[in-house]
């Protein structure tokens, strides 16, 4: 089966995020006031495998060997067949 | 003696810390290409700055996971110093080979810059030629120097005097005004529980000839190869 995961990885909660902070700061000079704004990465992965759950722990393992990193990053995965 | 300088693609200070090595200290260096798996015939390795893997995903990160960095973990089990400079250091900590994590700057900047630094142990490796105490002048060039920790993996860093080099001012003073990129406790380089891996911000080997503006960064070479020298 074809799958597709979508993984959104973030700072963990109270983690400094200085690219949320400035795009903040520059709606602020724009007249808009946000109470907070954090930054979330956006990955877009399809592979194959033979039910949601394998697909699920690849995605799962892939993220912890590489695409988070566990000391700063909080993530979730969103699967779906593709 | 033959001191190994790690290279990935994006590496781009692997050249000025060749000349040191050669040139300056007078000691045998190879350049090593990230596809190598062994490292056994090296004393030691340098991983130099630069934008491995164009610091996508997160600095370091890619480069961190490629089979050179197992023969690295090997190599540094056996007791041999390894130094990552800048990129370096981002290797170290996303491998593991480091505690902690290496975050966008405060102000999410690129600083290029001259820093003053204090020598908090000497009993490294890499710091043995310097004075506990001493500041040092060395320049730093980084986006992503922000040394984030938990508050447990800090205090055991403190307890074991792992802490190298701390941002402060000239007088030695570490306030928030010298602190170029947010670094928890102006943190600008640390060692392994071991203490025979360091990682650190600033580029000793942009500050290794008095023609450059200061040889403090000599130091830590020369520090290394005399470790070397005596194991």
């Amino acid at each position: 089966m074809q799958y597709r995961a979508e993984v959104t990885i973030e700072l963990k909660p109270g983690m400094l995020d200085p690219e949320g902070t400035t795009i903040k700061r520059a709606l602020e000079h724009l007249g808009y006031h946000t109470n907070e704004l954090r930054t979330s990465k956006r990955y877009i992965i399809d592979l194959e495998e033979e039910s949601a759950e394998m697909a699920e722990k690849k995605v799962d393992e892939m993220c912890q060997k590489l695409i988070a990193n566990p000391i700063i990053h909080n993530y979730t995965i969103d699967m779906r067949e593709a | 003696m033959t001191i190994a300088i790690i290279e990935f693609g994006g590496s781009n200070c692997n050249l000025d810390v060749l000349h040191v090595l050669e040139d300056v200290v007078g000691v045998d260096a190879e350049r090593v290409w990230y596809k190598e798996t062994d490292l056994d015939r090296f004393e030691g390795a340098i991983i130099p700055g630069g934008f491995s893997y164009g610091d996508y995903l997160r600095s370091g990160a890619i480069a961190s996971r490629t089979p050179i960095i197992n023969s690295v973990k090997k190599i540094a089990d056996e007791g041999k110093p390894i130094m990552g400079i800048c990129n370096g250091f981002q290797i170290l900590t996303e491998s593991g080979l480091l505690n902690g994590a290496l975050m966008t700057n405060k102000y999410p900047k690129f600083r290029c810059e001259w820093t003053n630094l204090r020598v908090e142990t000497t009993d490294s490796p890499f710091t043995s030629a310097f004075k506990e105490g001493e500041v040092i002048r060395i320049p730093i060039a980084h986006m992503d120097g922000n040394f984030y920790a938990d508050e447990a993996t800090l205090s055991t860093m403190e307890d074991e005097k792992l802490v190298t080099f701390r941002y402060v001012d000239k007088e030695g003073r570490v306030t928030d005004e010298v602190n170029p990129n947010g670094s928890q406790e102006n943190i600008a380089g640390i060692l392994n529980g071991k203490r025979n891996v360091m990682g650190l911000m600033p580029h000793p080997e942009r500050a290794a000839e008095s023609i450059l503006g200061s040889n403090d960064g000599l130091r830590m070479f020369q520090s290394m190869v005399e470790y070397i020298n005596n194991r």
